[in-house]
């Protein structure tokens, strides 16, 4: 499962990175702690944060994750856009909660398991 | 400390929240282009960052060398900050000194230094209160 496919049927919205939009999803992860980010996330997780500063595109390109996605409706600052459009890393934005956002993509993932 | 093969230098500018980890961003992508193992890309990139923010958030900014060997590669961050007042309450996980705003970015969980250490095969730590701190981070190519 790719990028793509999770903004696709989960109707959020690509705000930059399109050019990541093929990177596969492999895993989840929520936190808003970025130290804990860059120790624990799975490498190609979609990473699920309230942050919206220029530094999540950083973390998310040292911890290899495939996309960062920001939940709660929680608007993204514009240089955050910019870094992500230049490091071509996908950047979602939704209005689902946090612990709704993990469990709609789980299901997608598990859905596309047994396919 | 190996023969160097590559020595890269950067400034790393104080409170400088947009353009922090940018050194770090600049060293993986050397790394990768090298064609090192991307499991040491990673430990190098992660522990770089930690010590980066370290020194834009505590500090008043400093600078980054890092010395690409044939073993190993060092980095080594030095900054013009207060200094670490207890550096083995410092190392451990959860501690820190971070001001609220800083804590309220996602930084500041005090997993920094033990972040580093997890990542790296030596980490040296000398500081000086009123002066500065001194980091030397060792990553071996077997490791």
């Amino acid at each position: 499962m790719d990028v793509k496919m999770i903004a696709d049927k989960l109707n959020m919205k690509v705000l930059a990175g399109k050019k990541g939009l093929g990177m596969k999803v492999e895993d989840i992860y929520a936190c808003d702690l970025l130290s804990w980010v860059m120790a624990r996330a799975e490498k190609a997780s979609a990473w699920i944060t309230i942050h919206s500063h220029v530094n999540i595109v950083a973390v998310a390109l040292l911890a290899e994750l495939s996309c960062i996605i920001v939940s709660e409706g929680v608007k993204v600052e514009s240089n955050t856009l910019e870094r992500a459009d230049m490091e071509g890393i996908p950047v979602l934005g939704t209005t689902m909660k946090t612990h709704r956002t993990c469990i709609e993509i789980h299901n997608l993932i598990k859905r596309e398991q047994k396919k | 400390m190996s023969n160097g093969i590559l020595t890269l230098v950067y400034d790393i500018p104080a409170m400088d929240m947009i353009s922090a980890g940018e050194a770090s961003s600049n060293v993986k992508k050397k790394l990768k282009q090298l064609g090192v193992n991307p499991l040491i890309v990673k430990k190098v990139s992660i522990s770089m960052y930690e010590a980066e923010m370290n020194a834009v958030i505590h500090a008043n900014g400093g600078s980054a060398t890092v010395n690409i060997g044939t073993d190993e590669i060092v980095i080594i961050i030095e900054d013009r900050g207060p200094g670490i007042e207890n550096i083995d309450l410092a190392m451990k996980e959860g501690y820190s000194t971070a001001s609220d705003e800083v804590r309220q970015m996602g930084f500041g969980a005090g997993m920094g230094l033990p972040n580093i250490k997890k990542n790296s095969d030596s980490l040296n730590i000398e500081s000086e209160i009123g002066k500065g701190t001194r980091l030397e981070i060792a990553i071996k190519f077997t490791s």
